[in-house]
């Protein structure tokens, strides 16, 4: 802590005595990383540990972590592959870390890709376990391409609710199909975001620089 | 012209229409002199009365508040001077009570030394005994002239041997009576010296008493200044209460550094203890708060010990306890103060193993090989942080003594800053009624100005009606009041 909230704290302190609260709301931070595992961009789970090492490293006691899969459906708690509501104590918080890294690190070896890629699904089970743990700051990072395909049974063409929630694209590569004519990839974007900004997402961000992690987590 | 604005008289030719409207108004405005002058009047008044009047209460208010200042200033010095002077008689008293408590014996030592000194003395006096009263007797037979006779000559030398012998006697008899007293001169010696040091020791502890004497007289002297109210003694009490505020100003900003320091040191391990994610304000963590808690608490423990020590004065109730009950409270603060000081120690360790930890997972995290890290040079910080964090609580505990000083001077220099700004403030609400005052009377000139002509026209005909007033009074100027 600097210097100048040092010497704001101590004021503070007497005040807070003298009113006998604490601050009601929420300064922990929840992240769900959803993982694309379909098709050809499964060859990509490895950059997915790195996303995953700069969260565990940056993220503070008391934060939530979930990292699921993306097929062809994703709606469900089994894609999950590893989640965490890390301890208050530091040291406990680092030992939880160290074996979701290791849990993982298991994942990323085993990786098996889907036919097709659920990415709404995704978003729907990450928004409900962010909800449910209550964190001020909610991100959903979406390790995609961002290409959807669903099979015919399965219904996603209804409105979702997003509310408060930041949404991060991350490591969006480009299809072969997009080279031929980049419109294709530029609107596939545009298409996302429209629909999460329509579900009432805080912020929808691309970050495919994986250089640049730090703007994963600052809104 | 249609697009010419409404006041124009004469369309296209705005200076023109301003003159005309100038010369329709000056009638009116020379008949509207008198309520004009008395409304610019009533108007300065208006706007100057409040303000002199706020300023002469500001200025009365400065005066009784430098009053106040000079009893508060005066009552403080005089009972820092009543102090000072009582601990210089406890000192005349110890030094009176350590050094001239022994004056008897050292009297009764001195007098012992001097009358063995007068013995030795009168013994060095005894000269040897005279010759024994024949030697005249042989003395008048050695005068007789030597006439040849073999019986006196023969007598005579016999005389001679004799004298000679008893010569050599003699001489051995005050050479040694002479011995004698050189052994007893030289037994003087050690008496001397031991003299000599017992009064240098006397003539030190006397120099002592006089130096004592001569503090005492300077606070005196101080203190019948302050008694006097003298402005010297307030100017001196009012130079060294700004002088010892800005002196504690500085060391509390000191303490407050080593407060920062000290609370880096254990924030983040108070986190392990009351976790890290409860929050007091947006920024401002429970962890964080416990921390400062602690601080605040060796402070207060630091303070009250500083109190039962008497070396400050903040609480006069602590002052005020009976002795054993002090004492208690003395050793029950200094325990708090050492635990608190402990425990700051651990908090430190800790802090270290969650940085060595964190350090390790982020190593871990980005796959890099961790260096081999060098036993004694990385137990180097972690011993001085310990160190610090023991040592820390200790030195702020001094921090009551400068918080003392502060205290007591902020009164004096905030008491001096609230006169000059009070003064400041009256000065300034002065000289601006003054300003509106004045104003009221440069705008009731301008008016005349403006209406100069029918002013003109007014004096021209009194001038040449002069009115007939009693007391040869009509030499009146227009505009001038009788």
């Amino acid at each position: 802590m600097r210097r100048r909230s040092f010497l704001l704290s101590v004021p503070l302190l007497g005040l807070a005595q003298a009113l006998g609260c604490t601050d009601p709301r929420s300064h922990s931070h929840a992240v769900y990383l959803l993982v694309d595992t379909s098709g050809t961009y499964a060859q990509e789970v490895d950059k997915a540990q790195v996303i995953v090492n700069y969260l565990l490293g940056s993220l503070q006691p008391g934060d939530s972590l979930a990292v699921a899969r993306v097929r062809s459906r994703s709606f469900s708690e089994k894609d999950i592959i590893a989640k965490a509501t890390f301890d208050q104590r530091p040291s406990q918080a680092n030992a939880q870390k160290r074996l979701f890294k290791d849990r993982i690190e298991a994942f990323t070896s085993t990786a098996r890709g889907s036919v097709k890629t659920d990415i709404t699904g995704g978003l729907i089970q990450g928004a409900l376990f962010l909800n449910e743990t209550g964190a001020g700051k909610k991100t959903i990072l979406i390790f995609s391409d961002m290409q959807e395909e669903l099979d015919k049974s399965t219904i996603r063409n209804f409105p979702i609710d997003l509310k408060d929630i930041r949404v991060v694209a991350v490591n969006v590569v480009k299809l072969n199909t997009d080279n031929i004519d980049p419109r294709r990839y530029l609107g596939r974007l545009e298409d996302w975001q429209k629909r999460v900004e329509a579900a009432g997402a805080r912020e929808w961000r691309v970050i495919n620089d994986l250089e640049h992690l730090d703007a994963l987590l600052k809104s | 012209m249609a697009d010419s604005p409404f006041w124009m008289i004469w369309p296209g030719n705005a200076a023109l229409s301003a003159l005309l409207w100038f010369v329709i108004a000056m009638p009116f405005l020379y008949a509207a002199r008198a309520p004009v002058h008395g409304l610019l009047r009533s108007l300065g008044a208006l706007a100057g009365g409040p303000l002199r009047l706020a300023a002469r209460s500001l200025l009365a208010t400065a005066r009784e508040l430098r009053e106040r200042n000079r009893a508060v200033l005066l009552a403080q010095g005089r009972e820092e001077s009543e102090e000072r002077i009582a601990r210089e008689f406890e000192r005349v008293a110890a030094l009176v009570k350590r050094d001239l408590e022994g004056y008897p014996a050292l009297q009764r030592r001195l007098l012992d030394e001097i009358t063995r000194v007068e013995e030795d003395y009168r013994k060095c006096g005894e000269v040897p005994p005279p010759p024994p009263e024949w030697v005249e007797a042989v003395a008048a037979v050695a005068k007789i002239k030597p006439n040849g006779n073999e019986l006196v000559q023969h007598l005579l030398e016999e005389i001679n041997v004799s004298i000679k012998a008893i010569h050599d006697k003699a001489l051995a008899e005050y050479r040694r009576s002479y011995q004698a007293r050189h052994r007893i001169l030289d037994g003087f010696m050690p008496f001397w010296r031991s003299l000599d040091k017992t009064l240098a020791q006397a003539d030190r502890k006397m120099t002592s008493l006089a130096d004592r004497a001569a503090a005492i007289d300077a606070q005196m002297e101080r203190y019948e200044a302050v008694v006097k109210k003298t402005d010297k003694a307030e100017h001196a009490l009012t130079v060294s209460a700004a002088t010892q505020f800005f002196i504690a100003t500085l060391v509390l900003a000191v303490a407050a550094g080593g407060a920062l320091i000290n609370f880096k040191l254990i924030a983040l391990p108070m986190s392990e203890m009351v976790g890290a994610g409860d929050y007091l304000t947006a920024s401002l963590r429970t962890s964080e708060v416990a921390a400062l808690v602690i601080i605040f608490v060796e402070a207060t423990m630091g303070l009250f010990l500083m109190e039962t020590l008497r070396i400050t004065h903040l609480f006069p109730r602590i002052h005020s306890l009976p002795e054993n009950m002090r004492k208690r409270m003395l050793w029950a603060s200094f325990t708090l103060l050492l635990i608190l000081a402990g425990i700051e120690a651990a908090l430190a360790l800790m802090r270290d193993m969650l940085i060595a930890d964190k350090q390790a997972l982020l190593q871990s995290l980005a796959a890099t090989q961790a260096h081999a890290a060098d036993g004694w040079l990385t137990g180097i910080p972690t011993a001085g942080q310990m160190l610090l964090g023991f040592i820390l609580p200790f030195a702020l505990a001094f921090v009551a003594i400068p918080l003392e000083s502060f205290i007591n001077s902020a009164r004096t220099v905030g008491g001096a800053a609230l006169v000059l700004l009070a003064r400041a403030a009256g000065v300034m609400l002065r000289v601006a009624g003054n300003f509106f005052r004045q104003l009221s009377k440069v705008l009731i000139t301008l008016y005349d100005i403006v209406i100069v002509l029918p002013l003109l026209v007014e004096r021209l005909a009194k001038n040449a009606h002069p009115p007939a007033v009693r007391g040869g009074r009509a030499d009146l100027k227009v505009g001038e009041r009788p």
